[in-house]
């Protein structure tokens, strides 16, 4: 057992001898996009690989946002079976290249240019010690908030850009009848609003300083408190059958009027298009109230496992498809998301996706573009995943905020 | 060695073809099984995270799982679940068995209903269940549709009796299992000693309570042996009725070890967690299990 | 050996009677509740599930969420359903069965009728085996399969439910032998039947229900496993609960919910069809054997 990992001689001799399976030109994707329209999209990469003869053997395994294709992943490798190219998130491709497990792309991506197009912020998840380790396919931002248009208008109630604001808008809509937030009580998405929230209140210095330098003083501070006593305010804005609830039900809450905003990141357009809804007409999208300079993201992308020392010339062919602006375009719309590269055409996006990548390369430009904490694009999973903890905990009424900002301290001082 | 008599040869040769048989099991079971237990105790004196690995970091493990007010929840919550869960299904499956015994019209459909559950995977009847208990669409809904508007039944989302919730699930699934090991169980007595009783004018509850039940006790050893390994391997259930919510309200044991090990990447933790509990599981299991085996001898 | 014939001696009155009935008509109710969720889904268009009302009887009825589950639902990059995954399911979980449940009957049949010092050990350390949570043995597994050739095969995964499964099929067969006679064992001993023979004679013809319920129960937990078919299985082996769970947790999309409960039934069809045709068998072999000392 002490060998494992040790001696990659036995690792690459057990790769070879496992892969006698898939034929030697193919590559075997581990990926979990198995809804309707993102496997369509990744159809297209499919049949472009396969019209350079390339084939693509599929290994699909959805659940938990990757937590379950993660778990796989581990068995893989462990049993030195590791796949040509795994869709990943954030910290997990760092630690799976400081573990040394992934090829070097640095030559494709020297040849087209992948440094000059792909944000840094993004390069930060993509590179481990100045190599490319994975092909980067979009960016999801998560600092959104989703509002049917019909039920603002009918309320009096224009685009919030303030807490209070917002926080007036919700009262309105609370005297209306109307549930004000529509919410999915999961860890994951109590999170994702409280990114926002804990931006809103902290600004990106101090966004920074708590979720991505985990700096103590921070995680401490008054401001935190605010920001957990801002949730208190969401927390008693949403209906009483929140928990549990995923987030598509919570977004249709939306589209059908029940409710009036959502907090979700671009995912969430897919819901209100596939129900007929018209961006700008039947919803609107909009930044979480202060934070409309900001955008916290994460991406999907393709780590590339090592196949024995070279990067394979059929990972090579696909991670290039993969940063093709034809593939970046056509993927990204069905997607929801937006291109990881700056420089692809935004013709055939909405409004929101217009809009969204407008965002993403202004943030870019400006510094303001930073990972998602409750997404794995700020701190690796141990410490997310105590985050995690501390503010579900909160959320549902088992800490006050105090409480609260002193076990969100210690509970990531026990993950660091 | 080669002057040893044919037959005697014979006698050697079955004496150890038995063991020869039962040795790849043992191999197995000694590899598999409790070479991966002792593996995973080692993995918990180590800094293992994203993979195993090596660095020896002494109780540094246990000092960070005792100070986890999660792992506190899971076991309070292993408890509640495990001493609800097998003292209803063994309630409800005793019962059941005993009625259906009663020369019952239909035993032949009222059975596969009572044991459907058990068939079915609860990847996808977790959101049945979901769906069911929710409030918003599910039984006080409908109750409130039909007119009893103070009905209220929110277990689900209140994280002090969310954990009933799934101990209903799993009594769902297991309930009619343990139904039928009672009721094989009740069909092997044999009727000549009831009759003997009947004719000393033994009341129904006193045959029961007095021949019947005590003659069931080697049903309830495997009752017991399934439910409660059934009980400790529960995560299925919670991942899809729960998610482990509302907040972290119904996480267990199983889920902790599953989450620390491969969501969050503390693999030495996960593994010292797991320690424990293979280390409760034995106090419980071991005594009775010796119990049990010795007097059959 | 009819059923109805083993009924219990005791004599109940009428109004006991009607009780009984009572509750146990409740009871099955309550074993059918989620069955009737799955089952009405299934058969209505997913507007009308989406529009509230998940309770009620479908206002339109279609078959199509059970076509589209079947075979041409999304799983991966291609719609194909989840109908090339049930063959994989198939030849994973026969061999894994069949293997487990003659070892589990070599096991019993040893540990009852050739006992030798320190057998209950083993036992003992058999059934406690059966406790072992699956999460543990996922990663030094992972290493061993692959130290042995087998990762991505699924040669490989019935291993692992083998591995897994012996500690029961050892329980069954063992209380089942236990109480078979040992005088015709030894009988055949003194006319020189050997190991084999013995076993293959005279204990396996009469093997049949705790057969059942061996094969029962493995069937029904190695075609429910998630883990392990997750783990273990390559590209081209995966089982049907892989299957099945790509299409109900695809993160972000629409939830076709109707599809998602008939594909659930579809997956459980096999194991359904087991209970409901060898339930009559199952009782009996846990009467024959299982749960007696």
């Amino acid at each position: 057992m002490r060998a494992i990992l040790k001696s990659k001689a036995t690792v690459v001799a057990a790769v070879m001898a496992s892969t006698t399976m898939v034929a030697a030109e193919d590559v075997e994707v581990l990926h979990w996009w198995t809804s309707g329209g993102e496997a369509a999209a990744l159809n297209v990469l499919k049949q472009d690989l396969e019209g350079q003869g390339i084939g693509w053997t599929d290994m699909p395994v959805a659940g938990g946002g990757g937590e379950q294709a993660m778990t796989v992943l581990r068995a893989r490798v462990t049993g030195g079976n590791a796949p040509t190219a795994v869709q990943g998130l954030g910290f997990d491709i760092l630690d799976w290249g400081n573990q040394g497990s992934l090829a070097n792309l640095n030559d494709v991506a020297a040849k087209e240019g992948w440094d000059d197009v792909v944000p840094d912020a993004l390069k930060a998840f993509a590179k481990v010690d100045g190599k490319w380790v994975s092909a980067p396919v979009n960016v999801h931002s998560t600092n959104w908030v989703w509002a049917n248009k019909a039920v603002l208008d009918a309320n009096g109630i224009a685009v919030p850009t303030t807490w209070d604001e917002f926080t007036a808008a919700l009262d309105t809509l609370k005297s209306a009848g109307v549930t004000p937030i529509a919410h999915g009580g999961q860890a994951w998405q109590d999170a994702t609003v409280f990114d926002a929230v804990a931006m809103s209140v902290l600004g990106p210095d101090g966004y920074k300083a708590a979720f991505i330098d985990l700096d103590e003083g921070t995680l401490g501070s008054e401001g935190m408190k605010e920001a957990f006593d801002r949730m208190a305010v969401i927390r008693a804005n949403v209906d009483d059958n929140f928990s549990g609830r995923d987030w598509n039900l919570a977004t249709a809450m939306v589209i059908n009027g029940e409710a009036g905003f959502q907090m979700m990141g671009d995912w969430a357009k897919g819901e209100f298009l596939n129900a007929d809804k018209v961006p700008g007409e039947d919803f609107l999208c909009f930044r979480f109230p202060g934070t409309a300079e900001q955008v916290t993201f994460n991406a999907d992308q393709f780590m590339m496992f090592d196949q024995g020392g070279a990067v394979s010339a059929e990972q090579a062919a696909l991670a290039s498809a993969i940063l093709s602006p034809s593939f970046q375009s056509a993927f990204n719309v069905v997607k929801g998301s937006v291109p990881a590269r700056t420089d692809v055409s935004d013709a055939d996006f909405d409004d929101c996706g217009k809009q969204g990548m407008k965002d993403l390369a202004a943030a870019a430009a400006s510094g303001n573009l930073f990972g998602s904490m409750a997404h794995g694009h700020a701190a690796p999973a141990s410490v997310k995943n105590a985050i995690y903890d501390v503010v579900t905990a909160h959320f549902n009424g088992e800490y006050d905020s105090e409480t609260a900002v002193a076990e969100l301290v210690d509970a990531v001082s026990i993950a660091k | 060695m080669a002057h040893t008599a044919n037959s005697d040869f014979k006698t050697r040769l079955q004496n150890w073809i038995p063991k020869l048989v039962l040795s790849p099991s043992v191999a197995m079971m000694l590899v598999f099984v409790y070479g991966f237990i002792l593996f995973s105790v080692y993995l918990s004196f180590t800094d293992s995270r994203l993979l195993p690995s090596y660095g020896w970091v002494g109780l540094e493990n246990y000092s960070k799982l005792w100070r986890l007010s999660h792992w506190e929840i899971s076991l309070k919550n292993m408890g509640i679940f495990a001493a609800l869960y097998i003292a209803i299904c063994t309630s409800i499956g005793l019962g059941l068995a005993i009625f259906l015994d009663q020369k019952i019209r239909g035993e032949g459909l009222l059975r596969p209903i009572y044991l459907y559950p058990m068939a079915l995977s609860f990847i996808v009847t977790g959101t049945a269940w979901k769906w069911f208990l929710d409030p918003g669409i599910g039984l006080e809904n409908v109750m409130h549709t039909w007119g009893w508007e103070s009905f209220e039944f929110r277990w689900i989302k209140d994280r002090n009796f969310a954990i009933y919730t799934v101990v209903l699930a799993a009594v769902w699934q297991t309930s009619g299992f343990v139904m039928a090991m009672f009721l094989a169980g009740l069909r092997g007595i044999d009727n000549e000693i009831l009759k003997a009783a009947q004719m000393d004018g033994a009341s129904n509850w006193n045959l029961y309570r007095r021949i019947i039940i005590p003659q069931l006790r080697p049903a309830f050893l495997s009752a017991f042996v399934i439910l409660s390994h059934l009980a400790i391997k529960t995560f299925d259930l919670v991942i899809a009725l729960t998610g482990g919510g509302p907040g972290r309200a119904t996480e267990l044991p199983a889920t902790f070890m599953y989450s620390y090990t491969f969501t969050r990447n503390q693999m030495g933790i996960g593994a010292a967690s797991a320690t424990i509990m293979l280390m409760t599981i034995a106090a419980i299991m071991i005594p009775y299990l010796y119990s049990e085996l010795r007097e059959k001898r | 050996m009819s059923v109805a014939s083993q009924d219990t001696a005791i004599r109940t009155g009428r109004i006991t009677r009607t009780l009984i009935y009572v509750v146990l008509i409740l009871f099955a109710l309550f074993y059918m509740l989620p069955l009737y969720v799955m089952v009405v889904n299934s058969v209505k268009p997913l507007s009308e599930i989406t529009g509230g009302g998940m309770m009620n009887l479908p206002r339109e009825f279609t078959l199509d969420p059970w076509f589209k589950a079947w075979s041409s639902a999304q799983i991966g990059v291609e719609p194909t359903g989840l109908a090339p995954y049930f063959w994989n399911s198939i030849k994973m979980v026969v061999p894994a069965v069949a293997i487990s449940t003659v070892l589990g009957a070599l096991n019993g049949y040893v540990l009852t009728k050739w006992r030798f010092k320190y057998d209950t050990i083993l036992f003992g350390l058999m059934l406690f085996a059966c406790f072992i949570p699956f999460q543990i043995v996922l990663i030094p597994m992972a290493r061993m399969l692959g130290l042995m050739g087998l990762a991505g095969t699924t040669w490989g995964l019935a291993l692992v439910h083998v591995v897994y499964g012996i500690g029961f099929t050892t329980l069954y067969f063992r209380n089942y032998y236990a109480v078979f006679p040992t005088e015709l064992i030894r009988a055949a001993q003194i006319d020189g039947a050997g190991f084999f023979q013995i076993f293959w004679r005279i204990l396996l013809p009469s093997s049949g229900p705790i057969a059942v319920v061996s094969i029962i129960w493995q069937f029904t937990n190695i075609w429910n496993d998630f883990l392990f078919g997750a783990s273990f299985a390559g590209a081209d082996s995966q089982p049907m609960t892989v299957a099945l769970n790509n299409l109900v947790q695809a993160s972000h999309g629409v939830k076709e919910y109707n599809v998602h409960f008939a594909g659930a039934i579809l997956a459980a069809m096999p194991t359904l069809l087991v209970y409901i045709v060898a339930g009559r068998y199952f009782v009996r072999g846990l009467m024959a054997g299982s749960v007696k000392g």
